[in-house]
């Protein structure tokens, strides 16, 4: 359990500066579940037999908490890892390199979760989570955030500057966002597409998230719980893999 | 030394990066107690040596006993009573002096009312008593450092490893740091510190260890190495002519060298030289004791090393 003690450290620094990175994390997409739900909204009939706006909340609540996940395991990660040598401090003392990958992988979901949880809450303020089965989302908004914190984090140990993620963000993210169910629903999309969505990550959050809000056990939940754990397993293992090897080479 | 444990040992380390070579065939030993100083040019291998002992980097071949505990299988565990000042400051620019002690010491384990309890202490230690609140962007190089030291005896370590702990301060805040390692010594900590000033070896180190492309080329007492090594007087010369007579200079003193435009005369009695070179008013000419930086210069060469 010494990861904690990593954990705590970028707990600390965000606490200090809890104003400005709550603020980044939801502005972004609550102006967007705003704009588009009720802009959008307006021109659409019910999707999936509810409103657009709650429809695409669910989808919200997983592409914040995916993007908080990957800008704090990439992003933050790499200034702590690269740029300030934070975790060649932390590695003078008794924790290992193990020890910072874990921590680093629990912090960013956890960052992530706020961000998912947050989303649930003005959702359910706006009448659009109102089953108390939405609470089981915020487990599941944990799950995606670990996924997406250990892929970023193997991102990270692999990068070697910032441009690295760009390709990450821009090849695999945002066509991911698109064709995850977030926006609409992934089941219209061609079938070649739809199975590629099914073997990335998102979908399968998207999938779970959206009937429990709406008030509905999911189908097939132990797939989709499956493939979100195996991405934040393998991913913690890769990192791990690769992030020994470039500090204990 | 034999009697009691050492408090670092090393054996026959050795560590390639590619086809280099870094560390090849190292033997160290430092005793409980000990300011030990490791000094080489630029890429001798001193800052590889240094994590291998902590454990950061295994080695291809060799020993290590660090405090006791076998490295890096038990690292760890001997991590939890060491204190490390890197090379170059990674304090969290995101806290403030005192947060970043109270992170450090969390770290090892440490309950926060132990850690507030040492606080006061690592503040008067690192001169920055009153400045706890301070964030690190604002304290100057030699603060920075200090800090550093102050963070790397949070968990209260038996032994403190030191990658060049005076690089890029002035003098003013190196001889606080120098004074403040020789505090710890007194407190009976051991020191094992790299370093390429001489001075900082001479003045600090019990005993050194002169280090080349990765292997120990000479160790003792500053000293030892000087009464070892080097003839006991240098003389300096430089101006018109002193190419000619360099030739001169090699009949009065057994051994005579060439650095840019400057000769250096090495010999047991400088009396000949300093005579020779009184009749000779185009020549400027400094007498003094050979000192450590001579050694050094003779063990490892004139060449530059980046």
């Amino acid at each position: 359990m010494r990861w904690v003690a990593v954990w705590r450290r970028n707990f600390l620094v965000w606490r200090k500066l809890v104003i400005a990175s709550v603020l980044s994390n939801l502005a972004d997409p609550l102006i967007l579940l705003f704009g588009l739900g009720y802009g959008l909204g307006a021109l659409l009939p019910s999707v999936e037999g509810m409103s657009y706006i709650a429809f695409f909340a669910a989808g919200t609540l997983c592409s914040a908490t995916m993007f908080t996940a990957s800008f704090e395991s990439m992003f933050s990660g790499f200034s702590r890892m690269h740029g300030q040598k934070t975790w060649d401090a932390i590695l003078y003392a008794p924790l290992t390199i193990d020890d910072v990958v874990a921590g680093e992988i629990v912090w960013a979901a956890s960052k992530a979760w706020l961000s998912g949880a947050t989303i649930l809450a003005v959702a359910a303020v706006f009448g659009l989570a109102a089953s108390p089965l939405g609470v089981l989302a915020l487990p599941v908004a944990f799950l995606v955030g670990l996924a997406f914190a250990a892929v970023g984090l193997v991102m990270t140990v692999l990068a070697k500057n910032w441009d690295f993620f760009s390709f990450y963000m821009t090849l695999i993210m945002t066509p991911m966002t698109m064709i995850s169910g977030v926006f609409f629903p992934a089941e219209q999309l061609p079938r070649p597409v739809l199975a590629v969505a099914q073997v990335l990550p998102l979908y399968h959050g998207v999938e779970l998230v959206r009937p429990l809000v709406a008030g509905r056990l999911p189908t097939d939940a132990v797939v989709h719980l499956v493939v979100l754990l195996v991405y934040a397993g393998a991913g913690y293992a890769i990192a791990i893999m690769f992030a020994r090897r470039r500090f204990s080479a | 030394m034999s009697a009691r444990v050492s408090a670092l040992k090393a054996r026959a380390l050795r560590k390639s990066y590619g086809a280099l070579e870094v560390v090849s065939g190292l033997d160290l030993e430092v005793a409980p107690g000990e300011c030990f100083g490791l000094l080489g040019p630029n890429g001798a291998g001193k800052t590889t040596t240094l994590r291998l002992c902590l454990g950061l980097t295994h080695p291809d071949a060799g020993e290590i006993e660090l405090l006791g505990e076998p490295v890096p299988a038990r690292a760890r565990q001997a991590r939890q009573r060491i204190g490390v000042v890197p090379q170059f400051d990674n304090l969290d620019p995101d806290f403030t002096v005192a947060e970043n002690l109270l992170v450090y010491g969390r770290y090892f384990g440490m309950a926060p009312r132990a850690i507030a309890a040492k606080l006061g202490g690592l503040l008067e230690f690192a001169g920055l008593a009153g400045r706890e609140d301070a964030r690190i962007n604002t304290l100057s190089g030699g603060m920075k450092r200090r800090l550093t030291l102050a963070r790397a005896l949070v968990n209260d370590p038996q032994l403190l490893f030191m990658d060049e702990p005076t690089t890029g301060l002035d003098p003013q805040a190196r001889h606080l740091i120098w004074e403040r390692l020789r505090r710890l010594t007194q407190e009976g900590k051991t020191l094992v510190l790299t370093t390429h000033f001489m001075e900082e070896a001479e003045r600090l180190c019990h005993r050194l260890a002169i280090m080349d492309r990765g292997r120990l080329i000479a160790a003792g007492t500053p000293r030892e190495l000087i009464a070892a090594h080097i003839e006991p007087q240098v003389v300096e010369v430089h101006g018109n002519g002193y190419e000619a007579w360099m030739e001169q200079a090699r009949r009065l003193a057994p051994r005579v060298e060439r650095a840019g435009d400057t000769v250096f005369v090495y010999a047991a009695d400088a009396a000949p030289v300093l005579a020779d070179l009184r009749g000779r008013p185009e020549l400027a000419y400094l007498h003094r004791p050979a000192s450590l930086e001579d050694v050094f210069l003779k063990l490892t060469g004139r060449d530059l090393r980046d």
